[in-house]
Order: structure tokens, then sequence, then C-alpha cells
């Protein structure tokens, strides 16, 4: 049953770990996507610039944390809210597969781009079925 | 529609409404359901409303602005990034991507040859000063 070549779960996060900034922190959403190559993961996080992430990779443990600015515009009020401002964070664990030294992460616009290169020796091979009979 | 613009408790009375209005529209507020991307916050105060909404992964030139009266349109489209080599297969897909417009009526007139839109990771704000028309004027009552 194992079509994906990665598997990918969720860590479950540990209740008792307190952050240290008393922020609000978001699951940012993301999507994950195959290549036969690599494993693409494009995770939004918006207000948070290049310098506000950090990616952590302990083990097979890979923890995406994105900071914001608590910036309020001075002497206005909030009059309508449909988002709340606060920091993101994510973890996932990885399987073998993935080559850690080849790990690639760009920012853009708020989105966090990170390419996982597959171990050369995991990539997919094609396998050609021929018609019998 | 006539209101009483008489301080400020008639002004936040007006964002009640507003919020009661889009709460009607947008029952429950999942993002991908029509007319909820992007997610919209609003600060104001006597002389102008900052619009600030959440657009990562837009790029600027597809974003798309415009003031007509006293109504702010935020329109345009969010792709979503893919390798073009070989196959894709997703494992999980939880970004909205498609054209998306969101019209918000705001409590008074905007000068819209003021309007100043900054866009920064992600981040989209538009400052809109209110136009001088529609400021209150004050009238001076005069003893007989």
């Amino acid at each position: 049953m194992a079509e994906a070549v990665l598997e990918r779960q969720e860590a479950r996060e540990m209740e008792h770990t307190e952050r240290t900034r008393n922020r609000r922190v978001f699951t940012p959403r993301v999507d994950i996507y195959e290549t036969d190559d690599s494993v693409v993961m494009m995770v939004d996080m918006p207000g948070v610039s290049e310098e506000g992430v950090d990616i952590i990779l302990e083990k097979n443990i890979l923890t995406i944390s994105g900071y914001t600015d608590d910036s309020r515009p001075e002497n206005m009020s909030l009059a309508y809210r449909e988002y709340r401002v606060g920091d993101y964070e994510r973890t996932f664990a990885l399987s073998e597969e993935v080559d850690r030294q080849g790990i690639e992460a760009s920012m853009k616009n708020g989105v966090l781009k990170l390419v996982l290169p597959k171990a050369e020796e995991m990539k997919a091979r094609r396998i050609e079925v021929k018609a019998t009979g | 529609m006539l209101w009483q613009n008489n301080g400020r408790r008639s002004f936040w009375r007006e964002f009640d409404r507003l919020q009661r209005e889009m709460n009607r529209i947008v029952n429950d507020f999942v993002p991908g359901t029509l007319g909820s991307f992007p997610p919209i916050n609003i600060w104001a105060d006597e002389e102008s409303v900052l619009v600030m909404a959440e657009l990562p992964g837009v790029e600027a030139e597809e974003l798309d602005v415009s003031i007509v009266g006293d109504s702010v349109t935020l329109s345009g489209e969010r792709r979503t990034e893919q390798a073009d080599d070989g196959d894709v297969r997703y494992h999980r897909q939880e970004r909205w991507q498609g054209n998306f417009s969101r019209t918000m009526q705001l409590p008074f007139r905007i000068d819209a040859e003021n309007v100043e839109a900054n866009f920064r990771h992600g981040v989209l704000e538009v400052r809109l000063p209110r136009a001088a028309e529609d400021r209150p004027k004050k009238i001076s009552v005069s003893t007989a």
C-alpha cells in the first residue's frame, strides 16, 4: 500500500512546551506535492519576511516557524476583523528518503517554498507495464 | 442612507452594520468559499480607513485595487506554483487558488486621488483618506 515514496505525518505537538513569546500561533496552510526528483512544500505565512522564518530539522522532525511583527496602525481602531495576526508553526516527520543536505528554502510574498530532494537511490524508476497475452 | 454624523458613536454604528451584513453574506468563514478570499481587516479613524488583506503568493501586478465612491474592491488571481517537469502528485492541497473579488463598503466616500497601497510579505495595506466633501462640517449656531 506504499504508493507514496515518502510518507509524511504531522508530529503531535508536545502539549507542555510553552513558547517564550506570548503570541497567538497559527497552523499555516500547506500544499505538498511530489515530483520525480523531490518533494515540494509551499507554506502560506503572510506577514513573515525571510528573516522571520526558522526551519529546523532535528533527526527526522522538520519544524517550520514564522514570526510576524506586532505592528498595529497608530491612533486607529480596529473596526472590522476577519483574521487575527500571529506567528505560525507546523511540524512534519520526514522519511529517510530525503536528502537532507540538499534542502532549499525560499520566501516570496509571504509564501515559504521548501524543496526536499529525494536521495538518489530513492528516485522513482518508471517501470513499464507490458501487456501479456 | 441617512445617518447622523454626531460623533464617534454613529461612526462605529456604521461599522457594526457592515459587520452584520458581512456575517449574513459569509456565514461560515471557510477560506475557499466564494467571496471570502482574501481575509480582510479594517482599521479606521475619523479621517481615513486602512484596509488590510492577507494575500500570500499573489503577485503585486496581479492585484487590482479599485475605488468607486465609498466602496473599495480588491480583485485578482491567486495561482499556486507548480513544477512543470514530469508528473506532480499532490500529498496535501490546503491552499486556496483561483480568481477573487471582494468589495467592501466604507462609511464615507474616499478621496481616490490620495489612496496609497502597499504590498509586503503577502499582506496588502490600502490607506484610504476620506473625501473632503464627505467630512462633517461644523455649523455655527447663532443666537437670535
